[in-house]
Formats: structure tokens, sequence, C-alpha cells
């Protein structure tokens, strides 16, 4: 299979709406189970392990005319809630048996309640997971959120989710999580190679497979990638940071690229990559996942950075680890976490001399001409004199 | 000439506490005393009082910079600064009044905190702005995460991990900071006078059942919960206080008389309202005018409940230290979620016999506004009284349109008049 067949397909399933493919896998099977998840990050391996597949819940990009939605949220909230209620009331998420609404910002709180209000019947979780990383204190507390987790998930499905299914499911998603890093060096030492358009679909496309299924995928693509040749341009390598919750359109990942620069990182979908080491695959598989958690260094808007010398260092290391030459910062409009603190890492970028850009942008944003020549004009600054 | 606002004894008495507060502040430094920010939901002043700490908030210093019009300019320094347009506006106005020099209500400068204590509770936006301020101070910071109450309920685990963070946390931050031991026996007389001074909040509160209502529980409401919300709750000032304020507000009601507005006492209640949101503060005394010229009075209010949701029963519980810190904190109105609020608002308009119900959108406030669209609809099903949206902001004045408010006000009261409001009968009558 090449590169453009296997993003071809992703493609497909990211543009389904209708989750087809979540559709597909329970009818291969009566009584199987989904439940989505909404951005930032929820433990994939706890329902995997009871055989309920996990789905990303990440709105409708810029294909679906809001109307209830935009009934829901005044017009100074987010547009990604919007398209969450768009996508429940229009019946697209019946397909799920529930949601988990991981503690990412004050809209994904408040939004498990209008779950709660619109779907009375259906399983909702707010999943708060701890900001104090001691093990006997906020580990203690997020076992016992882990141990919540695998019974609801018992439940759900009927499924015994014993020590041994979850051991199982973790070994799958560090499989995974190691093909999606495998993928992540690729892009940053090849870029011509894995575009930025394309790794997103395919990332996206794990949202909604099985993480067997998607392990196969990026193997293939992978494999692909490598071996087809593709012309290398002199563009500006950059960071992207600000995406880890409503999702830009895909057009405006493309733009940037036309604009001349290779996206060699970015924080889309950090599910996949919160986790920095692996789960532990032996032993108590919750005491697994919740020392992964706390020993995670990964620093994220959602996540309250105890040490202020650190606060901005993982974005620094990113840019020089991924031989970056500057940041795109891209927030969507209204949100709270990634516009308060784009001034501390833009802090963090200017002591270390590195140059940034900085735009808003809605996951049904339009007009991109204007962020393609600011993109554009920043990679220009960037091959002109060296740094932004 | 300004006109004459009328003002009560408690207003006068709680004036002279925040200002001897902010003195004291302005001294602290060199009287050796430790300094502590913090926030009002969650806010945990018995245990920095028992520390001899004197706390400042931050979301405080930007409402009086709202009141007193100063906000305006804080927030365009702050977004000149790199600050989003988009973002909560007291952090714009807390940073911006630090770059232009800190100078608190009574014109003395705040000091520098000793520590930041970040009581992270029903507003995500807490844990960035002290993050912010971090930045700018060179002083630790105490994490204190509230989980919140995603099922409806405080449950076992919670508690114990709120406790647990106060033991290995909080307390020796605290230590740290101030040099001193947790002082146990004081931190509970402290935890007494809370429960004592609560007890008369609620029954101020409560009052506002008897129709004429004596109190307006949002307007007038903000000011009564200005003590036991800040740096006062468990000292016997605030218990002074609020007996004050509980003995005014029963001789106004033993006498059937309304609440005071700023221009004298309201004599006659038409409408009967709750009120869910917090206030616009730049144009405090215009919004409250919009409603006492039309006779409406709000009679229950969620904003009052931001800094503790003491009419349902909670009380401090001196027995019960760290616990009953820990329940508090995870039971202020922003953490509870969005069903327990709609539950909370109908309660609130079939038990104090509200003609309607307004939401008070903030722009700035996710953890209040977002999905309150939802609760409107919601609490209009379950009560069968009308309910009102209008848009305003807290601290930034391009934000709150009067006549566009007043316009929807006159209209919904129109409406309630209409729809046979009973102090609007009488009034006709």
């Amino acid at each position: 299979m090449s590169a453009a067949d296997i993003v071809e397909r992703c493609e497909r399933l990211v543009a389904d709406l209708d989750f087809g493919s979540v559709r597909e896998w329970k009818a291969q099977q009566p009584g199987r189970r989904a439940v989505g998840f909404l951005p930032v990050y929820v433990p994939r391996e706890i329902p995997w392990a009871a055989g309920v597949l996990p789905v990303g819940i990440l709105g409708a990009d810029d294909q679906l005319e809001i109307v209830r939605g935009d009934a829901c949220f005044q017009s100074y909230i987010c547009h990604f809630p919007r398209s969450v209620i768009e996508l429940g009331l229009s019946g697209r998420l019946d397909v799920l048996d529930g949601a988990i609404f991981p503690s990412t910002c004050d809209v994904i709180r408040n939004l498990s309640g209008i779950w709660k209000l619109s779907f009375p019947g259906k399983y909702a979780r707010y999943f708060d997971v701890p900001q104090n990383f001691d093990p006997a204190v906020g580990g203690k507390f997020y076992r016992g959120l882990l141990r919540e987790l695998v019974d609801d998930m018992r439940r759900l499905s009927g499924a015994p989710a014993s020590d041994d299914d979850l051991r199982a499911s973790i070994r799958t998603y560090n499989a995974n999580r190691a093909l999606v890093r495998e993928l992540y060096d690729l892009r940053a030492a090849q870029p011509w190679r894995a575009p930025t358009s394309e790794c997103y679909v395919l990332l996206r496309a794990g949202m909604l497979l099985a993480p067997d299924e998607h392990s196969q995928l990026v193997r293939q693509y992978l494999r692909a990638a490598r071996e087809e040749e593709r012309p290398v341009r002199d563009n500006a390598r950059v960071v992207l940071s600000g995406v880890f919750c409503e999702q830009p359109p895909l057009d405006l990942i493309r733009v940037l690229e036309r604009s001349g620069c290779y996206i060699v990182d970015d924080d889309f979908m950090l599910v996949n990559r919160w986790l920095g080491s692996e789960v532990p695959e032996q032993g108590d598989p919750i005491a697994a996942l919740c020392e992964a958690y706390l020993a995670s260094t990964d620093e994220t808007a959602s996540r309250f950075v105890r040490d202020e010398a650190v606060k901005g260092a993982q974005l620094v290391e990113t840019v020089r680890a991924r031989g970056a030459e500057g940041v795109i910062f891209a927030a969507p409009s209204f949100c709270d976490p990634a516009l308060l603190e784009r001034p501390m890492l833009q802090a963090a970028l200017e002591r270390a001399g590195i140059g940034y850009t900085a735009f808003k942008y809605a996951e049904n944003t339009g007009q991109l001409q204007p962020i393609r020549e600011q993109a554009g004009t920043f990679a220009d600054t960037i091959k002109l004199w060296g740094a932004a | 000439m300004k006109p004459t606002v009328a003002k009560e004894g408690s207003m006068i008495q709680q004036k002279e506490m925040i200002a001897d507060h902010f003195h004291k502040l302005a001294r602290a430094h060199e009287e050796g005393k430790k300094v502590v920010y913090t926030f009002v939901p969650g806010n945990l002043t018995e245990l920095m009082l028992a520390f001899e700490a004197l706390p400042v908030h931050p979301e405080i210093n930007a409402l009086q910079a709202g009141m007193r019009k100063l906000s305006g300019q804080y927030i365009a320094e702050a977004e000149r600064a790199g600050h989003s347009e988009d973002v909560c506006t007291y952090v714009k106005c807390d940073i911006g009044m630090m770059l232009k020099g800190n100078i608190g209500p009574t014109g003395e400068k705040l000091p520098e905190p000793d520590l930041l204590l970040l009581s992270y509770t029903g507003c995500f936006t807490f844990m960035k702005w002290f993050e912010l301020l971090r930045e700018r101070y060179d002083c630790p910071v105490a994490m204190l995460h509230v989980p919140y109450q995603g099922d409806g309920d405080i449950t076992p685990d919670m508690v114990e991990y709120v406790v647990a963070q106060l033991k290995t946390e909080i307390i020796p931050k605290l230590e740290q900071v101030t040099g001193r031991e947790v002082d146990e026996a004081r931190l509970a007389a402290l935890l007494a006078n809370s429960a004592r001074a609560e007890e008369d909040l609620v029954a101020v509160l409560q009052s506002a059942k008897h129709r004429p209502s004596p109190i307006d529980a949002y307007f007038g409401g903000v000011y009564y919960i200005g003590p036991l919300f800040t740096a006062f709750r468990g000292t016997e000032a605030a218990v002074g206080y609020y007996q004050t304020l509980r003995r005014e507000v029963e001789e106004r009601l033993a006498k059937g008389e309304g609440p005071i507005t700023p221009e004298g006492q309201l004599e006659e209640e038409r409408y009967r309202l709750v009120v869910e949101g917090p206030p616009n503060w730049t144009h405090f005394r215009e919004f409250w005018k919009m409603f006492y010229d039309e006779g409406a009075v709000v009679v229950a209010s969620t904003y009052t409940k931001v800094g503790g949701v003491y009419d349902r029963g909670f009380r401090h519980d001196p027995a019960r230290p760290l616990e009953t810190l820990a329940e508090y904190c995870l039971g202020c109105y922003t953490n509870l979620n969005l069903p327990a609020r709609v539950g909370m608002i109908a309660d609130y308009v079939r038990d104090y016999e509200a003609d309607g119900f307004l939401i008070n959108s903030i722009k700035s406030c996710n953890s209040f506004s977002a999905g309150q669209l939802v609760i409107l609809r919601q609490v209009e099903e379950r009560c069968g009284r009308p309910g009102a949206f209008i848009e305003t902001d807290l601290v930034d004045p391009r934000y709150f349109s009067a006549a566009n408010v007043k316009t929807r006000l006159e209209s919904y009261f129109q409406m309630l008049s209409q729809k046979g409001a009973k102090g609007a009968e009488v009034a006709a009558q």
C-alpha cells in the first residue's frame, strides 16, 4: 500500500462524522461497546482491556454546520464544545456507549455536565487527573480513579477486565506509542517524507481504530514513507504549539506546510505521547499506569508545572532536539489553557533565543490566507536571517 | 454634587475592616508579617491566620480596581505585555495592576507575596494565573488540587486527597514561609468563629424568603459575603460584623422594610429574582440601579456561594479541622457540576418564590459561563418560570453595554409583569 493510499484511507475515516468505522467495529461482534473520550489525556488502556473501543471525540473540523451547538454556548466560548454537542444532538455520537471527559479546562469540565443533562441514560465520567504528583498523595488518589474507571468499563461491557487483560492492553498501547514516536522521529529527520498533513490524519485515524489495526497502519505508512522519494524543499523547520484540544482544519495544516514550513514537532493528540516513558508491562497494571502518569514530564497547558525553572523548558528542548528553527503558536480562539500559557512559553523561547509567531484559529476557520502569509513571512525570516 | 449613598452600620463596619486590612498589608513586611496570595473559592483563611499570615486575594484586587474604574487601563497594560484579549480579565487586571505598581484600594502599595497559595478550586484559570504570577515574584507556590464534583458528590477519596495535600504540601509550605508550626488550638478557635459567622450569614441570606425581602441577595449580597469570603473568616471581627448585619436585617424584617439600595430603602418590591453568575464590577451601581428602579429585588444568587455553600448546611467544624477545610473547598459553588447547579437554581426559584431568574453571563469566566445557556433551559423546564440572559464581563469595561443590558432587563420585567408577578400585581392595584 502506498503512503498516498494510506493517507486517503485515513482522510476518509477522519472526514466521516458518522463514525462509520466505529459502527463497523461494533457490528463485527454483537455486544461490543465503544466509549468516547475528549482531549487531552485518558488511559485508553483501561477501556480496551474491557473490550471497549476508546474513540477520540475531536470535534467536526469545518465539515459540519453548527446550529444546536451554538444554542448551548455563548460567542466567547471556544468552538470545540459546539461541534461536540452538534455531533451528539444530531445522533452521530449514538454509536458511543458513553464518554470520558478529562480535566483539561473549565469548558470540557462543564461539557461533562451538559452531556449528563442532554443524554441522561448514557455513561459519562469526569476524569480528574491529579495535579499533585506525590505517589503517596496524588498517586493514591489517581489509583482510586483508575480502579473506578476499570469498574465502569466492566459494567459497560460485562467483560472481566482482569489484571492480565490490563497488562495485555498496556502492551498493545506501548507498541502503538512506540510506533507514534517512530513516526515523529522520521518526520523530524526527513520531514519531506512524512508531511504533517499526512501524519496528522494518520494519528487522527488512531483515535477511531482499534489500537492493533492502527499500529498496523502506522507500520505500513512508515514503510511506504521511507521507500518513496519525494522532493526536498528548502523549508523552515518549526514546532507547532497550542493545538492539543480543538483541532485546526486540515487545510490549515496544509497551508502551514505550503507556506514554507516543515512542522517537525507538535502537540496534536497528546493522548499518544502524554506518557513519556513506556508503561511497565509487568506487575500491578493500575500501579503501572499510575507510575507512568506521575513520572511523565510532559509539560502541557492543562498541567500544573511545579518548578518555575522548568516552565517552557520542554518546548525549548523540543526545538533543539528536533533541530527546529522556530515555533508557531496556534491557539484556538477563547482557549484559556493555550492562551494563558502562551506568554510564559514565549518568554522561555525569548530567553533561549528562539523565534516564534502566533495566531488564533477555530476548527472551522475558513480564512486561511492571512495565516498563510503570516507563516510564510515567518519561514522567510528564518531562511533569510537564520533566526526569526 | 455627588448623590448621597445610603449606608447601613454594617457597611461602614465592613469598610473599616477592609481599610484596616490593607493598612496592615502595607506594613506587613516591615512588621515581620508574612503575606500569602490566594483565591476566594476554596480559600484556607483560617489556616493562614493560624500562621499569622495575611491573605491577599487577586480577584478582590481586580474587582476593586473595576469598581474604581481602573481595570480598563490595567487590562490594556496586560494586553500590551502580550496577554490575549480572549482570556480572563481578572488575570489581566491583576497583572496590569502589578505592572503599574500594585497599588491597593487605599492608595498603599500591596506587599509582594511570601507564598502563592494556589487553591485550585472550581476554576482552571487559577492554575495558570499563579504560574504567571510566579514568574514575577520570587516566592514558592503551594498547590492544592481540589477535585471537581463531576458526579455531583463529595466522595471520601476526594476528602482524603485534599487532607493529604494539606498535610504534605500546604502546611509544610506555610511552616517554611512563616517559620512557625501549625497552632492547632488556634486553628480550631478560628474555625469555631467561622461557624458562628456562617450561621449569621445564612440567616441574612434566608431572610429573603420573606415578602418583601429585607435584602438584595446579589447586589447587597456581595457586600454581605465580603468578610466571610476573604481575609476575615474565623476572626472576631467577622463574628461581630455578621452579628451586626443580622441584627440590622432582622430589624428591617420586623418592620416589613425592603432592602437598602445606594439611593435608600426600596419602597416597593415588584419582582423577585434569582440571579446566576458574577456581577459586572465596572458599572456595578449602574447595573444595580437598573434593578431597583424597576422594583426588582434579587432574593437569591449563586455568586454569593462561590466562597462557600453555607445555606445548604455546610459549617466549618472545629472538631475536624483539616477534613472540614477539605469539605469546604470541595463544596464551593463553581466546584459543583452543571446538574447540581441547575438543581440549586431551580430550588432557589421555588424556595424564595421568585418570579423568574436571570443569568448574567460573564465573557471572561469559562468556569461560570460555559453551559449557562443549557442551565437557562433546564431551570425554565424544571420550575416553569421565565429566565433571562444578559452578557457582561467582570472588570473589562469594554464588555458592558449599558443600553443593551437595560433594554433586555426592561423587556424581561415587562414580561414578568404580564405573566403576573405577584409584586407587580400589588403595585398595579
